[in-house]
């Protein structure tokens, strides 16, 4: 594709475009999102691939094979859909493609046990499923939908019409005003009013003029998240259109993607994206022939978690150990080299384009007031129906869980939910419904009943945050005291060190936890605990620090009696700390196969073949080898 | 030295020598070379015009960076959330026993190095290793095993 000067003639290549297209071409999309990619999603698209060459199939026109981002639904992965059937494919393996080709394909059938199946119902479209039809999909309907390295297919998807109609339509201040009334907020966990946060940088350039910068933060951090490596990955051109309308409200001529260096995919999509844009004149000089110059570059992030840190991202930026400063100053007021920078979510930049082209009135009635929008959720854990999620602000914790999730599988109780990662929190189940004093209360007693809203405002009532949007779903085999635990590990080792509260006072936290999972300590510990967390709150530099106590508090908050089982009377209820629990083989289960004698690393399990076996509780190391290995299920946890 | 590779005087001259380079051309040595080795490290110094002590503040804050040779194949399991409550820290001890090393240890033959990564977002297949750039997803001793001697 030749440069293009200016709009109309963007316009006049889309609607070309447009024309070209066959309505009847079959069209394959298989997801090679991050689930799918990890059941071997790369081995399926190969497969089409070689079917369709070298197949004579009868059908009219040759079908179009498309290797998309994230469906969504990676539980059920590999996901294909074809188009214009309208059949939604799942768990598909590559000895499935043949006969996908030559059924439906080549003659058109459906092929029934390639359907999502549930309750004994057999979906062949995904949006009747339950998961899909409760979603609002703004930021993720072209992920899954376009081909990520394909231009021309983002471009039918309406790539870069927002640009079109903010350069030609809206003047920078407009820009500005529209993002401050749709009252978007920042993605990144904070929520912090993005528009607010343009409009101090704006006013800093007018009195102080000189470069600006805009920075998207893709150091998507915490674990059990990956909303923005799915944006990335499946529709890269929205993050670069936001940017670029993000700075032409400021007036910046240079951004930067910082990226996570464990997302190389992600990485990769977008530098071929900007090649891309760059190679159309949508990125350069003279943008779209509007006069304004705008370049984006990517940096990889280094292996640090601390660099989700707006300031400490601008540290790394410089060469420099990342490692955040106080503020104010503000990075809006003093950035990247001492100018006014703009550091935005990745899924904050993407929400731009729409906004622009919809309308700031449409997307504040979107959500609930003081949270608009929608916000993309990874589901998972313990929960049915793992994978990413877009819903409206506000939906309520039991309908994301349960409806959308499919609530735990089998027979296991749903305990709780951790939101916002290693800053968040364990919000307990029964919190779903009730929501009057933010205490535990068993289930009988329940009176009033109310459901918790899943927005800033109402996630921080909590303790917890709404966060970045990683919510894992926990069943009653997991601990809260093991999952606090490995919270505060977590950060240990991701704290930057540079000041005392967290440095410190991390470590003592998890010293008092470590010995908690070991049965040891007594209850006074706890206020102990929960008081030398209230210092890392109030004293640390950074949000790091500040947040870092989140899971501890919360979980003592709601699950007092599951630490004090571990304190007084040395039991894991949930029957994972490892020096609070005996594993013994079901004599009525083991059918004496010998494999768990084999892997046991202790020499500690005896049996004759083909009879039960027995452990050797005081040599068993508990490092549940045994349990992995069995095939019958007769190891027990107790 | 891997096929192909960059020579470190390539590396340096696809970067104009400014500090803001300085973790680029690090990130660059390393994907090359798998490790910093004392001599890259004065010559990425000297190119970026900033003092040793500085780039060995870097190289040793962020994980990315080895200054140690790593083995021909990374093993990285993933302890993300999901992964540790779905078993990753047994499956990480499997591995630490089944090499002979340790965690961010490397083989004597220098085959393979034992690492972790703290989430990769492949939380819907947990737990998940990654073997160099391939993902194994639902992982167990036995599936790295199989897909460790196809290497």
């Amino acid at each position: 594709m030749k440069r293009i000067k200016n709009v109309a003639e963007l316009q006049d290549l889309r609607q070309g475009l447009l024309a070209a297209q066959d309505p009847d071409q079959p069209v394959v999309r298989v997801c090679l999102g991050p689930g799918c990619l990890a059941l071997g999603a790369e081995k399926v698209a190969q497969a089409f691939r070689t079917a369709i060459k070298y197949k004579k199939l009868k059908a009219a026109v040759k079908p179009l094979l498309k290797e998309t981002g994230c469906h969504g639904f990676c539980g059920q992965g590999t996901l294909v859909s074809l188009t214009p059937a309208d059949l939604f494919y799942v768990r598909v393996k590559p000895e499935d493609v043949p006969e996908i080709v030559d059924v439906t394909l080549g003659r058109g059938e459906v092929l029934e046990r390639l359907l999502y199946r549930d309750n004994g119902y057999r979906y062949r479209q995904a949006g009747e499923i339950p998961f899909y039809k409760l979603q609002q999909k703004i930021i993720l309907k072209n992920v899954g939908l376009i081909d990520p390295l394909d231009l021309k297919d983002a471009l039918l998807a309406g790539a870069y019409q927002s640009l079109a109609k903010t350069l030609t339509e809206l003047s920078p201040e407009e820009v500005l005003r529209t993002v401050e009334v749709s009252g978007l907020r920042g993605r990144g966990g904070g929520g912090f009013p993005t528009g607010f946060k343009w409009r101090r940088a704006a006013d800093n350039v007018r009195e102080n003029p000189g470069p600006v910068y805009v920075i998207a933060n893709g150091e998507e951090g915490d674990p059990g998240a990956f909303m923005d490596r799915a944006i990335m990955e499946g529709d890269p051109h929205a993050v670069i259109e936001g940017m670029i309308i993000g700075s032409y409200a400021l007036g910046a001529e240079q951004g930067f993607l910082y990226v996570r260096h464990e997302y190389p995919i992600a990485i990769r999509h977008l530098s071929i994206a900007l090649r891309q844009a760059r190679a159309l004149g949508l990125l350069g000089k003279n943008i779209l022939g509007s006069g304004f110059d705008f370049d984006l570059q990517i940096n990889r992030g280094a292996g640090a978690y601390v660099c989700g840190e707006e300031t400490a991202i601008i540290a790394s930026l410089e060469g420099r150990a990342g490692e955040p400063r106080t503020r104010p100053p503000f990075p809006a007021q003093e950035g990247l080299w001492g100018r006014p920078t703009i550091i935005n979510n990745v899924e904050t930049w993407a929400n731009v384009p729409h906004i622009m082209a919809q309308g700031a009135e449409w997307y504040a009635r979107l959500g609930v007031p003081h949270s608009t929008g929608t916000k993309i959720f990874s589901l998972v854990g313990k929960v049915k129906n793992t994978g990413l999620v877009e819903v409206p602000m506000g939906i309520s914790l039991g309908r994301l869980v349960e409806e959308i999730g499919g609530g735990v599988p089998g027979q296991k109780g749903f305990k709780a939910v951790q939101t916002g990662g290693p800053s968040g929190g364990i919000i307990p189940y029964e919190l779903k419904e009730v929501f009057t004093d933010y205490h535990y209360h068993p289930p009988h007693l329940i009176q009033e009943r109310k459901e918790i809203s899943v927005d800033f405002d109402s996630m921080a009532q909590t303790g917890s945050i709404m966060g970045g949007g990683g919510m894992i779903v926990m069943d009653d085999r997991d601990c809260v005291v093991d999952v606090a635990r490995y919270f505060l590990r977590f950060l240990q080792e991701e704290s930057c060190g540079k000041c005392l509260p967290c440095r410190l006072g991390l470590k003592g936290m998890l010293e008092f936890l470590d010995r908690f999972t070991r049965g040891q300590g007594a209850p006074e510990d706890i206020a102990a605990l929960e008081s030398l967390g209230q210092a890392l709150v109030d004293g640390s530099l950074c949000g790091l620090g500040r947040a870092a106590p989140n899971p501890v508090l919360t979980s003592i908050k709601y699950f007092k009696d599951e630490y004090l089982a571990h304190i007084l009377d040395h039991k894991c209820p949930a029957g994972v700390c490892r020096d609070l629990i005996t594993y013994r083989i079901d004599p009525g289960v083991c059918n004496g196969c010998g494999l768990c004698l084999a892997d046991c690393p202790e020499a500690c399990i005896s049996g004759k073949k083909k009879k039960a076996h027995v452990i050797n509780t005081a040599a068993c190391s508990r490092c549940g080898a045994c349990q992995a290995v069995c095939p019958a299920d007769a190891v027990r946890v107790a | 030295m891997k096929k192909n590779q960059k020579t470190i005087d390539s590396i340096l001259a696809s970067y104009p020598p400014h500090p803001q380079n300085l973790i680029s051309l690090l990130q660059d040595v390393q994907a090359a070379y798998n490790y910093i080795s004392p001599e890259h490290l004065a010559l990425i110094c000297d190119h970026v015009g900033v003092p040793v002590t500085q780039a060995w503040s870097v190289a040793t804050f962020y994980k990315s960076f080895s200054l140690e040779p790593r083995g021909e194949h990374e093993i990285k399991v993933c302890l993300g959330t999901t992964c540790h409550l779905k078993g990753a820290n047994r499956l990480l001890e499997a591995c630490e026993r089944d090499l002979g090393i340790t965690q961010g240890g490397t083989t004597a033959d220098l085959r393979f190095t034992l690492d972790t990564v703290k989430c990769v977002g492949a939380c819907a297949e947990a737990p998940v290793v990654i073997v160099d750039r391939d993902y194994l997803g639902r992982a167990s001793l036995s599936s790295l095993k199989k897909r460790l001697k196809k290497r």
